[in-house]
């Protein structure tokens, strides 16, 4: 594969199996010999690490510019105060306080400053890891404990895989707000995987939403696929006018190699079509 | 009146089955579904809603045509990528409503003042009634930014609901993950139950978010579901809860009546002759007993 593609793997719903499809794909791709990346943009609850075991060659800190005021310059005119939506910055009796954690780094009070008080200095929020696993590229986000805003992590986390040519793919976060949208940038095809359970297809049709909104084509993986349930995965996919990829039985080994942190692809042989079949109708329907 | 927050860290391991026969358990309950990206509690507890509200979280910019000139302020200033510029179309420059951050940057240096800057409706929040008590919920907007603040929003109107009507109980489900939803639904709550699963990815979230309870200084509890499909995992997440100050209250088995509840929009609860029902009372009694031990 010579030109970049990027599959984004999405869910809505939280474990339905981003990380074991987004892993699995991962290590299919780089075992045939593609030239592959996986980008972990779930930076508050990272995994894919724990699958693919990369060996770590880089880490470094990301940062969002945050205000640092001069004392000695600042008038205490409020400006900075009354531009800020995110009450991170106030003017209290001609005093500025800051509040570091509220900012989200717009830099309007640097700007609106009348006698240049105000500078930006870096405040750490997270770090980036990156790395080896066998043929595969690695690239995670790791959020600081404690700090609210994940998108500018996201954010450094993409553009650092922008770098990689070949296939990325990328592991999303659940939920379907601006975490997501952060990670679903850039992707030309989003892989959704659901179980077919209400709660699984209920948030499975938000994202589908938000697809639509964004405009990226997508599909759908069924993950632990039940006889019993199944139909009312392919009810609801065939009413979304969405089509499923493929779809993996809920069997309790995978879940079992899962839970010791072994891919399916390595632990369970009969499972490495699949993932490659998958891939290859990937490949197909991103490059449409 | 006690406030517990069912969380998880990684997501899909329960929270919302488990608030849901807690819901049946705890008798008249506030419910608050704080998940507000991709609630799931009212899929079991069907609602009826007996009032709506639009919920606006800030605000966004949206450039007039008629009064641009192009110059490109806003797309030089935009630290967002929320400026498209289309050299193709008039005006070239346009506010993407999805990547906008509602900062108001551009608005405010826009030398034609071409850039309105307007509160944005985000989102609806509803108050509800249940067959088990009163509900709080919301549906934050497609792809719409501050669900904190709608966290914020639903756990404060549930807490008027519980002090108005003096009820004991606020059970509050949960958003995955650690960061703002999250933040914004734990912060000054009576404790935090944290469900998870015997992974390695459930016992490597769960440090993660017990460090984030701890930061906050909220007492926890932990239970651990599907607990027969790693044992030996089990006693190890266990083992690292207890020695971080979490307090275990119970083992949830693997159980498809978990499933099939869900399928029949019931707690799992109210299935006759189910293990995970069974689990799930005790961790109840457990927790209760806990909860009112510290006043």
């Amino acid at each position: 594969m010579e030109a970049k593609i990027t599959i984004a793997v999405a869910s809505g719903k939280g474990g339905t199996g981003k990380t074991t499809v987004s892993a699995n794909l991962a290590r299919a791709a780089a075992e045939a010999g593609y030239k592959a990346t996986y980008l972990d943009c779930d930076v508050e609850e990272p995994n894919g690490h724990l699958f693919l075991k990369p060996h770590l060659e880089r880490r470094y800190p990301v940062t969002i510019p945050v205000p640092l005021v001069d004392e000695q310059k600042c008038t205490g005119c409020g400006a900075c105060g009354e531009i800020c939506q995110f009450s991170a910055i106030l003017c209290i009796n001609k005093t500025v306080l800051t509040f570091e954690k509220m900012c989200h780094g717009c830099g309007g009070c640097k700007l609106v400053c009348p006698t240049g008080a105000i500078t930006e200095q870096g405040r750490e929020i997270g770090i980036i890891e990156e790395g080896q696993a066998g043929g595969l590229g690695f690239l995670h986000g790791r959020l600081n404990v404690g700090e609210a805003m994940s998108p500018p992590l996201i954010r450094a986390v993409r553009s650092a895989g922008q770098k990689s040519g070949g296939l990325v793919i990328v592991d999303v976060p659940p939920g379907t707000s601006c975490p997501v949208i952060a990670a679903l940038r850039g992707a030309n095809y989003v892989l959704l995987v659901t179980e077919p359970t209400p709660f699984g297809l209920n948030d499975l049709g938000l994202a589908i939403d938000v697809l639509k909104e964004l405009g990226i084509p997508h599909g759908v993986v069924v993950n632990r696929s039940d006889p019993e349930f199944d139909h009312f995965a392919r009810d609801f996919c065939r009413e979304k006018g969405v089509r499923i990829l493929v779809e993996i039985p809920d069997d309790r080994r995978v879940a079992e190699a899962y839970s010791r942190g072994e891919l399916a692809y390595d632990a369970l042989p009969e499972y490495r079509d699949s993932f490659r079949e998958l891939l290859v109708s990937l490949e197909k329907e991103a490059r449409k | 009146m006690k406030e517990i927050v069912v969380i998880s860290g990684k997501g899909g391991t329960g929270k919302t089955s488990l608030v849901a026969s807690l819901a049946a358990l705890s008798e008249t309950p506030v419910l608050a579904d704080c998940d507000v990206d991709a609630a799931d509690l009212h899929l079991v507890l069907e609602p009826r809603s007996r009032h709506t509200e639009d919920f606006s979280g800030g605000k966004s910019a949206r450039i007039i045509p008629d009064k641009c000139s192009n110059c490109g302020k806003c797309f030089e200033l935009c630290r967002f990528e929320a400026i498209i510029k289309d050299d193709s179309k008039q005006p070239v420059f346009s506010v993407d409503p999805i990547a906008c951050e509602g900062c108001g940057v551009c608005s405010r240096f826009c030398p034609e003042k071409a850039i309105e800057f307007k509160p944005s409706i985000n989102g609806q929040w509803f108050i509800s009634d249940t067959r088990y008590g009163p509900m709080v919920h919301a549906r934050l907007g497609i792809a719409e930014e501050n669900s904190g603040k709608l966290v914020s929003l639903v756990r404060g109107q549930a807490r008027k609901l519980a002090e108005e009507k003096g009820l004991p109980y606020i059970i509050v489900d949960g958003p995955p993950g650690i960061g703002c939803p999250v933040i914004a639904s734990v912060t000054g709550s009576d404790g935090v139950l944290i469900i998870t699963e015997p992974t390695v990815s459930g016992e490597h979230d769960l440090e993660r978010v017990a460090e984030l309870v701890r930061h906050f200084q909220i007492p926890a509890y932990l239970c651990i579901n599907k607990y027969d499909l790693n044992p030996e995992m089990s006693e190890r997440i266990e083992e690292k809860a207890v020695s971080g100050g979490i307090m275990v209250v119970g083992r949830i088995r693997y159980d498809r009546s978990v499933t099939r509840a869900q399928v029949k929009r019931i707690p799992v609860v109210e299935i006759d002759d189910s293990a995970a029902a069974e689990d799930i009372r005790k961790i109840w009694e457990a927790l209760a007993a806990e909860i009112n031990k510290n006043n």
